[in-house]
Parts: C-alpha cells; sequence; structure tokens
C-alpha cells in the first residue's frame, strides 16, 4: 500500500496498513538521538517479527523509553529509519497518524481518563472516525458494544465496566489501558512497564494476557521485572548505552558474559 | 416511611435530572414569563409591578449566564483556563454596538446622517473600512458570531498547535484582552476610544427606551441562554463531549488512542467564543453602551470566579455561579461599592477552600447526607420544602 503523505490527512491515515510479506513489522534501522549531546540511542538497528511477544531490557538510561518515543514519532531521531511493515515510513507522521496506522502505545505510568467510566475509556479508544463532526452526532452500533464487551471480558473489568476509571486500582487501570490499545485493533503494542507496583496475583494475571495477546498483535513490553521477562518471554533484547547489546532466549541471554557483566550482574550484586 | 420516600427523592440519579435540559429550560420559561408578565400587565403602583429597571438587570445578568456557560465549557470541561474571555463578550458587543450605532443616524448630535458621531467629532470624512455593512441587521448577526470566531480560531490554532497549556495559556488569553482593551482606547481604532459607543436609540425600529422593547430583550436573552444550554448540554453528554473531558484529563493518552487534541480544543474554544460573543451582543442593547472596559483583565477573572464558584465542570452551576454572584455584586457595590472586590476575592477563597466542586457539587452532596444519615422528620421535611 502506497501512502500519500502529502494527501488530506483526513482521508488518508485510515487506509495505513503494513506490509508485512516479510515476516517483519517494525524495522528500526541505524537510529541515533542525542540530547543535548548526550546519547540517548546509538545507532541502534531491532527488527519486530509480526506476532511475536519481544521484550526490552537493560538498565535505567540504556534508550529504552526513546525508543518508544522514536517509534510512536513523540521524538524524532537525527539519523535512521523507523518502518512500519516494509513502506510505511514511521518518521514522516505525527504521534495521531502513528497511532491510527495501528501502534500502540502503554505509557509507563498508568494513563486512563479517570473522569470517565471503564467503559467510556474503552468506547473512545475504539479504532474508527477520529473526527470531531462524526463523533459529535456518534451513536454506539450493538457490534461496538459487543466488542467493548469482548474487551472489557480479556482484561478482566466486566464488573467494573461503569465505575469511574479513576477510582480504579493501581493494576486495574494498568489493565484498562492495555484493554484501550486492544480497542484500537493496533497490529503492534508497545508496553512501557506494565507490571510496575502489582502484587505478585496481578503480574501473574498480566503475564497471561499479554502472552495471549501475542500472534494476533506483535508486543513489545519494556520490564525492569527480570522473573516477569522470564515468565513471558520468548525473545529478549538488551540495551545498552543506546544500543543493542545481546538478542537471543532469555537463557541465551542469561549465558551472555557481556550481557551478565553490564545488567544482570549489577541486579544479582545489588541483591 | 418518610425516610424511604426522601430516599428514592433524593437518590443520585434524581439529582442528576436536577441539571437535565427540559428543568433547566422550564425553570427559566417560567422565571421569564412570571417576570415579563409582572412588568407588563400589572401598573406601577401595584404590590406584583417588577420595574423596567428590574427586568433589565435581569436581562443583564442572563447575558452574564450564557458568558459563563462559554467559560464552563473550555474550563470545566476541556481544561483549558481562558483568563481572557472578555474579550469575545466584548467583540460580540462592539458588533452590536456598531450596529445600533448606525441606527441612530442624524438623530445623533451632529445630525450626520452616514457618520456616528465620534467620527464628526474627529474630523472624520468617510466611515473606516471595517464599518461597511455595519448597518445590516444581518451582517451584525455575522459579525457577532465571527468577530469573536475569527479571534478565537486564530489565537486557538496558534496556541494549541504548538502545544501551549495550563498557566502559560492562561497568561496569554489575558494578555490578548489587555492589548485589545489598549488598542480599543485608542480613538485611531474607529470605535468611539475611550467612550466606547452609546447614545443608542433604537433596535430594528424598536425604542431601546420603551418597556415592551427591554422586556423583548431580555425574553430574548432567556431563549439565546436556554439555546446556549441546550448546545452545550448536547455537546457535552456526545462522544465529542468525552473526548473533550478525556483531553482535560489525560492530552496525551487522547494523543496516542488516535485523536487530535489540538483540532478539539480549537473546535471547543471557537464555540465558547461564539456564545461569549452572543452574550455580549445580547448586553450591550440592554445596558445602552459597550467601552473599552469590558476588556479589562478584571472581567474575564470575574467570569472565571463565576463559574468556580456556581460548579466548574457543570453546566447549570455555571448558570447559578454567573446569578448568584451578579446579584451579590450589585447589592454590595449597593451598600458597600469598596468592599465587593475583598469580598469577590473572600468568595472565591472560600469556595475553594470549602466547596471544590463549587454550589452544584455541594448541594447534592449535602441533600445526600442529609437522606442517608438517619435524620428527624423535621430536618427532612425542611429539605424537601427548600428544594420544592
Amino acid at each position: 500500500m502506497v501512502v500519500d503523505k502529502h494527501g488530506s490527512p483526513l482521508l488518508a491515515e485510515e487506509n495505513i496498513s503494513p506490509d508485512t510479506r516479510h515476516g517483519v513489522i517494525l524495522y528500526v534501522e541505524d537510529v541515533s538521538v542525542s540530547f543535548d549531546g548526550f546519547k540517548a540511542l546509538n545507532d541502534l538497528s531491532l527488527y519486530i517479527n509480526d506476532g511475536e511477544l519481544r521484550c526490552l531490557i537493560g538498565a535505567n538510561g540504556a534508550g529504552k523509553t526513546t525508543l518508544m518515543d522514536v517509534i510512536t514519532g513523540k521524538t524524532r531521531p537525527d539519523v535512521g529509519k523507523v518502518n512500519f511493515g516494509q513502506q510505511v515510513n514511521l518518521l514522516d507522521m505525527d504521534e495521531t497518524q502513528i497511532a491510527r496506522a495501528g501502534i500502540g502505545r502503554k505509557f509507563q505510568k498508568p494513563t486512563v481518563f479517570e473522569m470517565l467510566t471503564v467503559f467510556e475509556n474503552l468506547e473512545l479508544s475504539l479504532a474508527g472516525d477520529k473526527g470531531i463532526w462524526t463523533n459529535l452526532f456518534h451513536k454506539l452500533s450493538g457490534e461496538q458494544k459487543d466488542e467493548i464487551g469482548k474487551i472489557l471480558e480479556t482484561i478482566g473489568l466486566t464488573k467494573e465496566c461503569h465505575m469511574l476509571a479513576g477510582a480504579l486500582s493501581h493494576g486495574q487501570k494498568q489493565w484498562l489501558e492495555i484493554g484501550m490499545l486492544l480497542a484500537a485493533k493496533p497490529r503492534l503494542l508497545l508496553v512501557d512497564e506494565p507490571v510496575a507496583g502489582m502484587t505478585a496475583q496481578e503480574t501473574e494475571r498480566t503475564a497471561e494476557l499479554l502472552t495471549s495477546l501475542a500472534g494476533e498483535h506483535s508486543v513489545v513490553v519494556v520490564e525492569h521485572d527480570m522473573a516477569f521477562v522470564r515468565s513471558i518471554a520468548r525473545k529478549v533484547t538488551v540495551l545498552h548505552q543506546g544500543s543493542v547489546l545481546a538478542e537471543g532466549s532469555m537463557s541465551e541471554i542469561q549465558a551472555n558474559p557481556e550481557v551478565v557483566r553490564v545488567y544482570l550482574g549489577e541486579e544479582t550484586g545489588a541483591a | 416511611m418518610i425516610p424511604d420516600s426522601i430516599q428514592s427523592l433524593f437518590s443520585n440519579k434524581a439529582f442528576k435530572t436536577l441539571g437535565s435540559l427540559p428543568v433547566v429550560v422550564g425553570c427559566l420559561f417560567i422565571a421569564t414569563l412570571y417576570v415579563s408578565i409582572c412588568n407588563l400587565a400589572f401598573p406601577a403602583d401595584s404590590a406584583l409591578h417588577v420595574s423596567t429597571y428590574t427586568v433589565t438587570l435581569f436581562g443583564k445578568y442572563l447575558c452574564y449566564a450564557l458568558l459563563a456557560l462559554a467559560v464552563d465549557l473550555v474550563w470545566g470541561y476541556c481544561g483549558i483556563l481562558s483568563l481572557g474571555h472578555g474579550a469575545f463578550f466584548a467583540l460580540g458587543g462592539y458588533a452590536m454596538g456598531m450596529y445600533l450605532m448606525r441606527q441612530i443616524g442624524d438623530r445623533g448630535v451632529y445630525g450626520n446622517p452616514e457618520l456616528p458621531d465620534f467620527m464628526v467629532f474627529l474630523n472624520w470624512d468617510s466611515l473606516p473600512w471595517y464599518w461597511a455593512g455595519s448597518d445590516s441587521f444581518i451582517w451584525m448577526i455575522l459579525m457577532v458570531l465571527a468577530g469573536p470566531g475569527l479571534l478565537a480560531y486564530i489565537f486557538g490554532s496558534m496556541a494549541f498547535r504548538s502545544r501551549v497549556s495550563g498557566v502559560y495559556l492562561s497568561i496569554m488569553t489575558q494578555a490578548v484582552t489587555y492589548a485589545l482593551m489598549l488598542a480599543f482606547f485608542r480613538n485611531e481604532m474607529g470605535f468611539g476610544g475611550n467612550n466606547g459607543l452609546t447614545d443608542f436609540k433604537d433596535i430594528l425600529g424598536f425604542s431601546l427606551q420603551s418597556d415592551t422593547t427591554r422586556v423583548a430583550l431580555f425574553a430574548l436573552t432567556a431563549l439565546f441562554l436556554a439555546l446556549g444550554f441546550a448546545v452545550c448540554h448536547f455537546i457535552v453528554n456526545s462522544k465529542m463531549g468525552r473526548v473533550v473531558t478525556a483531553i482535560r484529563d489525560s492530552e496525551n493518552r487522547v494523543r496516542f488512542i488516535g485523536y487530535k487534541p489540538e483540532h478539539y480544543k480549537v473546535w471547543i474554544f471557537v464555540v465558547s467564543a461564539m456564545l461569549a460573543g452572543i452574550a455580549g451582543a445580547m448586553y450591550v442593547p440592554q445596558v445602552g453602551i459597550i467601552n473599552p472596559g469590558e476588556f479589562s483583565p478584571l472581567n474575564s477573572i470575574e467570569m472565571v470566579v463565576w463559574v468556580a464558584i456556581g460548579g466548574r465542570g457543570s453546566l447549570y452551576g455555571a448558570i447559578i455561579g454567573a446569578l448568584v454572584v451578579s446579584y451579590a455584586k450589585t447589592r454590595f457595590t449597593a451598600i458597600m461599592p469598596e468592599a465587593w472586590l475583598y469580598a469577590l476575592g473572600g468568595l472565591f477563597v472560600l469556595v475553594t477552600l470549602l466547596l471544590p466542586k463549587g454550589i452544584a457539587g455541594f448541594v447534592p452532596a449535602l441533600i445526600e447526607k442529609l437522606s442517608h444519615s438517619k435524620q428527624t422528620k423535621s430536618v427532612s421535611n425542611k429539605t424537601t420544602s427548600e428544594v420544592k
């Protein structure tokens, strides 16, 4: 599919869909970002396959969040290429267009609309026309209600449907935010620290939720909690000082002497 | 027996209806009808007579209520604290004032059929280009909407697109209205300078001094307030309104689920500015003057105080806030003019500290408390009669 970046922003973007014939949904190639001389990302390359669940780990300042910012259009890289599928160039698009193209992002701090109900939070997140006039006269169709019902079930908030999102517990807010991403029918989910501050039980449920999403969606999880990463990851990418240090299965990573030195070593050393 | 019925009467759901469309429009209609009949049907010496002065005063309050609605729409629902809504109000007022000026015709002091008095006084020999069309009623209506709307669009597009928000935005809105005030004070601007526009004679051929015109203007203001309420009610209860509320709570989340928050903000800002413009246009023929003082930052801050006191994020709260504070102002400035600003400031501080949700948030909470705790019969009866 060809994207006309000069076309009307209101018409063109709904049609964007990534070309994943080569099995790769996200190409990040040779990306560098620097803030006031500090290299947050240094010549970083990363490929995410369609339908995979990938974990990104790395110490503080390794560039995990900056990488998310680059993919979602919040930060522009100095050099490099970021493509969604083969042909959609994300660097030409702003946050809104990227979201509409099918990349959902969960923030580090749970971010939901606290003064709206859980149901309304999901309603706003549904895929569809995001223009003003359509929404002024918009009525939910039966299909859309079913869809919201299904998502509520997936994230386990059916009972809390009519509660204000602000009244949810921390863990429930995290799930609601994931639900909001799902409602937008994204191809790629970027999930930043989903289990920070969760109880062991909540963490377990989140792990189940994320693994169930992989396949239909591609999921990239940034997480500090090594036990959690161990429980969900099939493939792990380790970032260090703005570039990829190692990539592989959890056991490969753990055996990698470099990784042990810079990251896992620190963890065990601290513990 | 009684506690049960009271409880159901004041259940949360019942209270939501207090601010519902039919209730607000109905109250407004009954009050307008009552005041109009009491003015027109009863002779001046009757106990039921409402003086024309009072009618006009009420008309002024209703203009303020519409203005408060406009402020609440952007501040209460979209989180844009505008400290410059007085500019939109004044622009609407000036559009109306220009039309009324042209209606004076050759009855002015200088008897010039074409030029308003102040232009003759300045030795101008023709109307400036921007006064063209100002003698047309239709053009006036257009300008009442387009003037404030355009300013809001230009300002909003620039500010929201560059993602200016919070206190910086508030200061900018304040600066805009202050700059406009200084500009309108200048005689060369062609809007009557310091004195503004005044000495109006009639509107659409009806004398502005006659009782029936005054009552009609009052009733019309009530109608516009009702329409304004209906429009705002529709907007905030639509999905669009929920997007706007969502922007207030977390603009970034809205952006990352695929909306363009800046488009929504500009849109709601323009709608609000137009409502403020209508309020200004209805205000001018009733008070008989529009001058640059209406642009003063203090006015704009007072509007925000109305909304804070009435209940931010509640449409009927905004109306109540404007009415209560304006009435208090009339009373207070008659007794102790110099103390009014202290009283207003004190009221604002008290409400912010004690009633964060304003009157509209306080009354339901109080009644719920009363109906839930086991109260004596007399207290329950008292609340029922108060509500009635």
